[in-house]
């Protein structure tokens, strides 16, 4: 007994154990190398697409890249015939892509933005308790999967209701291809702007109800304006991913690189692309293998500037009502 | 003076009309949604389940001392045997080109199914025997219904004679339907009847134990570090700018990463599960971080202040009270992100699991593919017999999904505390 109060009358901690286990300098080492981690990954991606993209630019210039509208990425077969290495003009690509974004968007934002209206507004709490989880289900379900409906299933919908209405439509569309995606990112829309339509104050709506407007009205004329920078945000986030997505473009919408903006037409994307180039045989110092890091380039910047643009409006959206 | 409560009021009608219209329409797009769910799942799985049921063909073969030496019945030519029973069954076909389709009613593995059959009953050698040999993707095609008869003949694959010979069988009672285990204990295949899931799906469990190795780990070790210990200041900063920026670069990108770092500058195996494992685990890192973060937050203050008010330093007590509390919450963060990877295919066709693989593999450095990976292939082959296969092993991947999530949901409730 004397023992215990006396290690505490000199201040030694009496519980504590001589040693356990690792010094704890080590073990905070490794938790600091485990949350560096994501610092090196993004470095690692940076540093190998610039890397890959500056060799390319040393073949093919810049603005052939940025504005050419020509891509037909096809290595000379000898070194003699100089000439033939191919087009590398990413106009087409970046059309391609942004047609199908935007024919995805034109079906997320109404079922993403009406579902969440519904859902945070009028649905019972069994409703909600049902529906959110099935509609979360669209975004868990893998993009191949998603793909392989677009080809195997709307495409040919597609295709014969053009027949019978007299239009001849290619069996790989931008359209098939744009409302696959556009399903997949409708609970990106509608979970985040349930979140936003949620931290609307409910001191709007009382006195919005209390003039005597309906609820619909609320909705409307109240609640969706205070909401708006929320929901910008998150159709952004949805575009992002729209922009990024690749199995089911790989499997929908073709190779052929149109430079067109009709949605019957079959077009290509950055990602299509950056996989034709690089699955398969591949010499590593190409122009062809190449141009597959700068395309990848492109895409990392274009879903950064969306990304970092969306959180920071959300961001702020929370702050102004918290 | 009007009332302005009453119904008649100018408009209100009008505005309660308008009012069941915002109403419907939003309900409208979640069960168009749901619905366009609901749709693509049952046609795939409609079209699947035709995979699970495998057709053969009962033939009449001469295991006769001339085809097959009893001492020596490894070294028989089956394929004779298979093709001469064949020509037995029709005698009236005659052309080569005639006959070639006819022993196309098989399929090319019914001589090594007969081969293995021998070696099972060697006292079938000597004589005569009915044995049931799996039939070809085409003609099992046509005896599940799903060759359209009625269109012109040189309009489908399937022709008159083929048909006329399957059907003479069918009505001799020579062919059957039986449950398709090959679909599960294969490897892919360039014929539709032979091909299976099992390497991909082994090459899928590969990839994600090492995915799951590295990632779980290293993310809890991040959200101990950010959430239990690191000061509020510009490195913290900036690490979490990183895991939220990380979260949302297209999958792809990460092959591009995994391409240039990890085979070109590293010299790891292609198509190996170990690459494929690593590229994954940094798609599912900045998962894993925040759900760990959001379970360690969850663990209240006054558990730390009591492990540190009898003395613990603030490593024991992150490790011994803290961390074990917020354990459950991890890992089930760590499972969703798990499902997610299995789903994912885009990474790893850049680093080459895209390739053929028959054989189950062994070891995290042998080539492989995955579950998705396979899907993606088969979706992309010529042969219509890959059609429901595609479909069937969508099904079996999104059960695995399923099952997956279910789990995550189980632990969350058996181990949910309210503190």
């Amino acid at each position: 007994m004397s023992d215990i109060s006396s290690k505490f009358a000199t201040g030694i901690n009496p519980f504590a154990k001589k040693s356990s286990g690792l010094p704890d300098k080590l073990i905070m080492v490794v938790l600091i190398s485990c949350a560096s981690v994501a610092i090196l990954a993004t470095i690692g991606i940076v540093m190998s697409l610039i890397f890959e993209t500056v060799r390319f630019f040393e073949q093919v210039p810049i603005t052939d890249f940025l504005f050419g509208t020509q891509w037909s990425p096809q290595t000379a077969i000898t070194a003699e015939v100089v000439g033939s290495s191919g087009a590398f003009g990413a106009v087409p690509l970046i059309t391609g892509t942004l047609l199908i974004s935007f024919i995805a968007m034109l079906i997320a934002t109404p079922l993403g933005l009406a579902s969440a209206v519904y859902l945070a507004e009028f649905a019972s709490a069994r409703t909600r308790s049902i529906a959110k989880p099935l509609l979360e289900m669209l975004a868990g379900i893998p993009s191949v999967v998603y793909g392989f409906f677009a080809a195997l299933t709307i495409a040919p919908f597609i295709r014969n209701t053009g027949a019978t209405a007299g239009f001849e439509i290619s069996s790989e569309s931008a359209l098939a291809a744009g409302i696959a995606m556009g399903i997949m990112v409708v609970p990106l829309v509608s979970s985040l702007s349930d979140d936003v339509i949620n931290s609307v104050p409910q001191s709007l709506r009382d006195a919005s109800l209390g003039m005597g407007a309906t609820h619909a009205e609320t909705v409307r004329k109240v609640v969706l304006p205070a909401a708006v920078p929320g929901i910008a945000g998150s159709l952004l986030l949805a575009t992002s991913s729209a922009i990024g997505e690749t199995m089911i473009v790989v499997m929908a919408a073709g190779l052929a690189a149109n430079l067109t903006l009709n949605p019957f037409e079959a077009v290509t994307t950055v990602t299509v692309q950056i996989v034709t180039l690089l699955t398969g045989d591949q010499e590593f110092d190409s122009a062809k293998t190449l141009s597959a890091f700068a395309l990848g380039l492109f895409l990392f910047v274009i879903t950064l500037i969306l990304n970092v643009i969306a959180l920071k409006i959300v961001n702020h959206f929370r702050e102004q009502y918290d | 003076m009007t009332n302005p409560f009453s119904t008649e009021a100018a408009g209100l009608q009008a505005r309660h009309t308008s009012e069941r219209l915002f109403k419907l329409s939003g309900l409208a797009a979640i069960i168009f949604a749901i619905g366009f769910l609901a749709i693509m799942v049952g046609s795939i799985a409609f079209t699947g389940a035709g995979a699970l049921r495998e057709s053969n063909i009962l033939l009449n073969v001469d295991l006769g001392a001339d085809n097959v030496d009893p001492s020596d019945p490894d070294g028989a030519s089956y394929r004779t045997i298979v093709r001469d029973a064949l020509k037995e069954r029709f005698p009236d076909v005659k052309s080569r080109k005639d006959r070639r389709k006819l022993y196309g009613l098989l399929s090319p593995d019914a001589a090594l199914e007969l081969k293995q059959f021998v070696r099972d009953n060697p006292e079938a050698v000597g004589s005569r025997v009915d044995v049931w040999l799996l039939a070809s993707d085409d003609a099992d095609i046509y005896l599940k219904g799903g060759v359209d008869t009625s269109l012109e003949e040189n309009q489908r694959k399937f022709s008159d004679a083929e048909v006329s010979w399957v059907d003479a069988l069918t009505a001799a009672e020579q062919t059957k339907r039986q449950f398709n285990k090959r679909f599960f204990i294969n490897g892919d295949s360039r014929e539709p009847e032979l091909a299976g899931i099992l390497s991909s799906l082994v090459g899928s469990a590969l990839t994600l134990v090492i995915c799951f190795a590295i990632s779980f780990p290293m993310g809890v070790g991040a959200a101990i570090y950010l959430e239990e210990f690191a000061k509020k200041n510009r490195m913290s900063e900036f690490i979490e700018v990183n895991i939220n920026n990380l979260a949302a670069v297209p999958s792809i990108v990460f092959g591009l990463l995994g391409l240039a770092i990890f085979l070109n500058f590293f010299g790891l195996p292609r198509s190996s599960p170990l690459v494929g494992g690593m590229v994954l685990a940094l798609m599912t890192l900045p998962t894993i971080i925040i759900a760990s973060r959001a379970s360690l937050r969850a663990v209240p203050p006054s558990i730390r202040e009591a492990a540190l008010g009898i003395g613990a330093s603030r490593i024991q007590t992150t490790f011994h009270h803290v961390t074990p509390l917020a354990l459950p919450g991890m890992l089930t963060g760590a499972i969703v992100g798990m499902a997610r990877a299995l789903g994912e295919t885009a990474p790893l066709l850049m680093i080459g699991m895209v390739a053929f693989i028959a054989d189950v593999p062994k070891g995290f450095l042998d080539s492989a593919t995955a579950l998705p990976v396979q899907i993606f292939l088969w979706a992309d082959a010529p042969q219509r017999g890959f059609l429901e296969k595609t479909s069937a092993a969508i099904i079996v991947l999104l059960l695995f999904l399923v099952l997956m999530n279910l789990l995550a949901v189980v632990l969350r409730r058996k181990f949910e505390r309210r503190f």
